[in-house]
């Protein structure tokens, strides 16, 4: 014990200084658990926002891409005034999301459309998912057009119809082409629901805040905070690179 | 019915115009391609000769006309275009091979999901065929593996893997290095010895005088001239093909 004190007292000023700061921050009244608890809804919001973000983003997507390929083509009836309402909603949805900040569009979502409900996490999802959709539309759609129009003519001529020439010829290499800007999209999204604090959800960034305004020191949980945001970006870029490498392999 | 029997395509008044009519791509083309026959199809570039083989299965719409596939208007809103295309094999300039697929899956990938052919049936099909364009070793490769000549090879033989009544092909040497040219003719060469229906349009003046059974000359969107090989190429009596045949031979 005393080895340990001594221990204690042996080190450098600053060390020691870090030290009863992590104990100030982390271990007192268990605030630890601020992070803790703040990752797991920064984990949730993310995961939900992101599958409601693709599931939106492709729908837009293939709304847009089909009215541009199509549309031009097709003779004047029911389905072309259709897909021209369908795409002009699209185009009026990509511009208002692309065209107003995110912590706006939140603020909006909570204090506004969902003002009866008190469900943040989901407030959270719908406004996270919404906002990315636009942006994972314009990613998908560029995919698409991309792919060389040779590809499509050969579908067609072979016999298959437009949706069996997007699912099995076009949007397969089209997904290939976007995985890194998706994956990117994803990363956004994740760093970007750290301003769900405006609406008082407590997030991970959220949680770090609330540790500093409890303990008066700002260093200790704002680097904490940041440590962990750059650790699970650093995880999800790596694991992309090996899904990129496995999927050009294929090829080879 | 008829005497229509033997006709497989019966092209009937075409035309494409751009801009309103400004641009005629397409001017009043009229003519029929019959079981058995090689049409091949010649012409200066922008004299609509591509225009014309993507319109017979409708990869162009047309502004007016008919064109009768097997005695179907493939022209008209009834139709349906995608049942008639399984008939109409395609061969394109740049091969158009699914990147994303090995050479079997291009070769199944229509028969099995359009046809319902099973994969062993589909997969024996496709290797008979490999073997036929010498090319059976490499049903596993993916495109980008393969040189030009043998990605146009499999591009036929993907179309052919639909047992099509008639086969378009789009300047199918055009985008290979001159020593593969030869091993796509071959193939091209084995195919009408057997009697498959083609239409050609082709910058290969040996090839159109050696295979073909009829040749169309076009020129501004019209046919300016058609008959046999010996009529086209050894007495051109057409000013405008005497030219062409002077820069191209």
């Amino acid at each position: 014990m005393n080895y340990l004190l001594l221990a204690t007292l042996a080190m450098p000023q600053w060390l020691q200084k870090l030290k009863s700061d992590f104990i100030l921050n982390f271990v007192d009244d268990d605030r630890y658990m601020y992070i803790v608890k703040g990752l797991i809804v920064t984990a949730e919001v993310t995961f939900f926002a992101t599958l409601l973000g693709i599931v939106l983003g492709a729908l837009v997507a293939i709304i847009r891409s089909t009215h541009d390929k199509l549309a031009p083509t097709m003779r004047m009836g029911a389905p072309k005034v259709a897909l021209k309402i369908v795409n002009a909603i699209s185009q009026v949805y990509l511009t208002v999301i692309r065209g107003t900040p995110v912590v706006v569009q939140l603020m909006i979502a909570y204090f506004i459309i969902f003002v009866t409900s008190n469900n943040k996490v989901l407030i959270a999802v719908l406004a996270f998912g919404f906002n990315s959709g636009a942006y994972v539309a314009e990613i998908i759609r560029s995919g698409i057009m991309s792919i060389d129009n040779g590809q499509f003519e050969a579908g067609r001529s072979l016999g298959f119809n437009y949706a069996q020439t997007m699912i099995y010829i076009i949007i397969p290499q089209a997904f290939k082409n976007v995985l890194p800007a998706l994956a990117n999209e994803f990363i956004v999204l994740l760093k970007e629901t750290s301003i769900s604090g405006y609406v008082g959800l407590q997030d991970l960034a959220r949680g770090g805040d609330v540790i500093r305004s409890r303990t008066y020191s700002a260093f200790m949980p704002l680097l904490a905070v940041a440590a962990i945001y750059l650790i699970i970006v650093m995880f999800f870029s790596k694991l992309v690179t090996m899904l990129e490498r496995r999927l050009r392999n294929s090829e080879r | 019915m008829s005497a229509n029997n033997d006709v497989i395509i019966d092209v009937k008044g075409l035309k494409k115009y751009y801009k309103g009519d400004e641009i005629k791509a397409l001017d009043d083309i009229t003519t029929t391609i019959k079981k058995g026959e090689v049409v091949a199809i010649i012409g200066p570039s922008g004299s609509g000769k591509s225009t014309f083989l993507r319109s017979l299965n409708l990869l162009e719409v047309p502004t007016d006309g008919t064109i009768l596939f097997e005695n179907t208007d493939i022209t008209s809103p009834e139709t349906n275009i995608n049942v008639l295309r399984q008939k109409m094999g395609m061969v394109f300039q740049h091969f158009n091979l699914f990147p994303h697929l090995s050479v079997m899956d291009n070769m199944t990938l229509a028969p099995r999901k359009l046809l319902k052919m099973s994969k062993d049936d589909a997969e024996k099909k496709a290797k008979d065929l490999l073997k036929m364009v010498a090319l059976e070793d490499r049903a596993r490769a993916f495109p980008s593996q393969l040189s030009g000549g043998q990605k146009q090879r499999i591009a036929i033989v993907r179309a052919l893997m639909m047992s099509p009544d008639v086969l378009l092909f789009d300047e199918p040497t055009s985008a290979l290095d001159p020593e593969m040219v030869g091993e796509v003719l071959d193939v091209m060469k084995k195919l009408a010895q057997e009697g498959m229906t083609m239409a050609v349009v082709t910058h290969e003046m040996g090839f159109a005088r050696e295979v073909a059974s009829r040749v169309i000359f076009m020129e501004n969107g019209r046919i300016a001239l058609e008959g046999t090989p010996e009529e086209v190429f050894n007495n051109p009596s057409n000013e405008r093909l005497k030219t062409f045949l002077a820069k191209v031979l």
